[in-house]
């Protein structure tokens, strides 16, 4: 039997349209735009001026405080300046502007296609790699992946848990990752295991990716350690909690880590970006992006260098369909929608989603009927219903007892809702003042 | 940029589920009931139903127009099933002005004074036909005898339900044995072949909107199958203890309205509970109150009364019992 995690959880249309495209690399563009922050933690700080000459690999900014992370160039050229840009956040950061000329990599960069297996460095260099090269996780929440190496003393980690679930609908960047450089996947998640000190590590696939399972786990017959599982199809099983009950049935208790319970996730991007810094000692400077949509003449996935419009991504997906009504950085369930196609591409996007104008739009909410769906589907045992009343209310010391801090936003509450509620709206609301309330209440 | 960009938090897709599917998916469970009742019911039916659905629609409708003067809401069918079930609870020769009036007391004084869909504390049909059996005793229980298009609507023969025959009959000191002759048989029972309220008679058609709603997953399983298995052990054991003193257990399911109680009047979305657990005590305690009332109550039946008891105990019930949170217990290895 497949596994999968027992509460909560929904189907939404799978909608992978791009399974079986092939990753194309996408032409350089005349001028990337590179934030300083483009990880969950302190920005980084920019080093380099309005005029200076900088090569793909060259660090641009330089990572403050422990949880950051250092940003390179993705391109080579001369800064232009440095200025505010929109994110796909929808707010305005720091960000460096390269004018590209040619494509000059820093020369310690290895750009062979050889790929490396043997792992010659001690579990701090490669953690110290990860640091160097900007790693951070790439299945969305771009938290600094050489913080999760780092095992505090008096914790222990014994298994490591690699994240090929891909359960946001359309997005295929992972799967066409694991089929395309499988190899070079189970190669970082050996490092990974070697970073950590741990013997084993798990790889988790959803079973609607059957050749990426099949390839993976013929694969990882050669990789001591790793075992590769298949899991039964629900949303939101790439949610790291999610995947930990699924994979080997520990649950992480509220308002604590992975290393609570012995493991560390990391995706599968991560896990490929983790090689190439260690094996090939490139920094993070581009990665797979799907381009996708219903009405796109041809969505793909796109190997893309940070720091470009995403505006050239939709035009070698064939242009911006006439009936264009909103563009999401990411999936449909948790994806950002930009306002406007200048944004750049930044470590963290794995998706970007052009929905049709009709599909849009949100029906308008209706009276709560009560039917209690919100609760069966929210896959932390909270109450959807109740945590947007008492949002809704104000009445956040409530809000706060009942949980709200657990939700992770996976949006499963507000997509099963018949009334249409804008249920994650208030909760995300809500969830946001009690943190800043409980951080004021720990300052006093 | 020509054209704006939609800009709004996720999640940017939706379920393709509305209120008003949900409430047509209860409309369609509720036909084959409907279809059997007019089959051993005839024009009594048809005029009972098409007079509960309609005044239930134009009370909503008026009350929200000319009293609250808010937005109409009579197309998300929530007052269609209202009248619907509401009318499943009367007798098929009911008269079409105290339906009018029972209409009334649903829509306007169990739901509409609370605010409308979503507030209301009891369900509306059940506390419309617990007025009309308070009010109108003599008319809420004379139960036509099941003759399909034969007799008219108002001359119709009447006649004791089978819980009646037997709840008098054990009063009266006679053994159960003796007085399961004087009901019809357990298959005939399973039919609807008895008399009673127009919608809780055939056993089998309401079965059939039962598979349906937990196949469409309009309901889930746990409130029915607690309200039925709580209400079976009960009857089990009173019947082993004085088998000559209780009907069997097969025999309370099949007669009166626990079947469409538990599968359609204790599921009702808003005065149901919100979780699981909370659903199963809820379940269990109308099965358990059913049988007290049935067994040593003044009414034969007690179904009306048990879930609506059990109503007043949801919002404590939503207070006090919280579905399991992720990570709650601590349970490694």
């Amino acid at each position: 039997m497949l596994k999968t995690f027992p509460t909560g959880g929904v189907h939404p249309p799978e909608n992978k349209i791009t399974a079986n495209a092939p990753i194309q690399s996408l032409p350089l563009p005349e001028q990337v735009i590179i934030p300083v922050s483009q990880h969950i933690g302190a920005p980084a700080t920019a080093i380099v001026n309005k005029g200076d000459t900088v090569k793909a690999g060259q660090t641009i900014a330089t990572s403050k405080g422990f949880v950051s992370s250092n940003i390179h160039s993705s391109v080579s050229g001369k800064v232009s300046k440095i200025d505010m840009v929109t994110d796909t956040t929808g707010y305005k950061q720091t960000a460096v502007f390269i004018d590209v000329s040619g494509d000059e990599w820093v020369d310690t960069i290895d750009r062979s296609e050889e790929i490396i297996q043997d792992v010659g460095l001690t579990p701090e260099e490669i953690t110290r790699k990860c640091l160097d090269a900007g790693i951070v996780g790439l299945g969305g929440a771009t938290f600094p992946s050489h913080v999760k190496l780092t095992v505090p003393s008096g914790k222990k980690c014994d298994v490591l848990i690699i994240n090929g679930v891909e359960c946001e609908p359309y997005l295929t960047a992972d799967h066409r990752l694991m089929l395309e450089r499988g190899e070079e996947v189970l190669t970082g998640a050996t490092i990974l295991m070697k970073a950590l000190r741990v013997e084993k590590a798990l790889i988790g696939i959803e079973s609607n990716k059957p050749d990426a399972l099949a390839h993976i786990a013929k694969l990882a017959s050669g990789f001591k350690g790793i075992t590769v599982h298949g899991l039964k199809v629900k949303y939101p099983q790439g949610a790291e909690k999610q995947l930990i009950k699924a994979l080997i049935k520990r649950e992480v208790p509220s308002g604590r880590l992975p290393l609570d319970v012995g493991t560390v996730v990391h995706n599968v991007g991560t896990a490929f970006a983790v090689y190439e810094a260690v094996q090939k000692n490139k920094p993070l400077f581009e990665r797979v992006v799907t381009v996708t949509g219903r009405s796109l003449s041809s969505p793909g996935n796109f190997l893309v260098r940070t720091g470009t419009p995403v505006s050239k991504l939709i035009a070698a997906a064939g242009g911006m369909p006439e009936d264009t009504g909103k563009i999401v950085a990411g999936g449909p369930m948790m994806g950002k929608a930009i306002n406007n196609t200048d944004v750049p591409v930044v470590k963290g996007m794995s998706g970007l989603l052009l929905i049709p104008l009709e599909e849009s739009g949100r029906a308008g909410s209706e009276p709560c009927i009560r039917c209690a769906r919100c609760v069966s589907v929210c896959p932390l045992g909270l109450e959807p219903y109740l945590l947007m009343t008492l949002a809704e209310l104000g009445l956040y010391e409530r809000a706060e007892t009942e949980k709200i801090t657990d939700c992770m936003e996976c949006g499963s509450c507000s997509y099963t809702c018949p009334a249409a509620r804008p249920l994650l709206d208030y909760i995300r609301l809500g969830k946001g003042i009690v943190i800043k309330m409980a951080r004021e209440r720990n300052l006093k | 940029m020509s054209n704006l960009l939609n800009v709004s938090p996720s999640p940017h897709v939706y379920g393709k589920e509305t209120t008003r599917k949900l409430m047509l998916g209860v409309v369609l469970a509720l036909i084959p009931a409907l279809a059997a009742s007019i089959y051993f019911f005839g024009w009594g039916a048809i005029i009972v139903t098409i007079t509960a659905v309609l005044s239930c629609v134009l009370f909503e409708y008026l009350i929200q127009r000319f009293l609250l003067k808010k937005a109409i809401t009579i197309t998300d069918g929530s007052a269609v099933v209202t009248g619907l079930l509401l009318a499943f609870n009367l007798p098929s020769n009911f008269p079409v002005v105290l339906v009018v009036l029972g209409s009334l007391v649903a829509i306007g004084v169990a739901k509409m004074t609370f605010g409308g869909l979503g507030n209301n504390p009891f369900n509306p049909a059940l506390v419309g036909r617990v007025f009309m059996l308070i009010s109108f005793p003599v008319q809420m229980t004379s139960w036509p005898v099941p003759s399909g298009f034969g007799t008219g609507y108002a001359d119709a023969v009447t006649g004791a339900t089978p819980l009646a025959v037997i709840k008098a009959g054990i009063k009266g000191g006679e053994q159960v044995s003796a007085l399961m002759d004087q009901v019809p048989s357990h298959m005939q029972l399973f039919y609807g072949y008895m008399g009673g309220s127009m919608g809780e008679i055939a056993a089998a058609a309401l079965l059939i909107g039962f598979a349906y709603m937990l196949i469409r997953k309009i309901i889930t399983w746990h409130i029915p199958v607690s309200v039925i298995g709580s209400f079976l052990i009960f009857t089990t054991i009173l019947w082993h203890a004085a088998p000559e003193k209780n009907a069997d257990p097969l025999f309370h399911l099949l007669t009166g309205g626990i079947l469409l109680g538990a599968i359609y009047m204790a599921t009702d979305y808003v005065t149901s509970p919100m979780n699981p657990k909370a659903m199963i005590i809820y379940g269990c305690g109308i099965g358990i109150i059913t049988v007290v009332i049935r067994v040593f109550g003044a009414y034969p039946e007690g179904v009306s009364f048990a879930i609506l008891i059990m109503n007043a105990f949801v919002p404590l019930m939503n207070t006090y019992i919280k579905p399991k949170r992720f990570g709650e217990e601590v349970k490694n290895g």
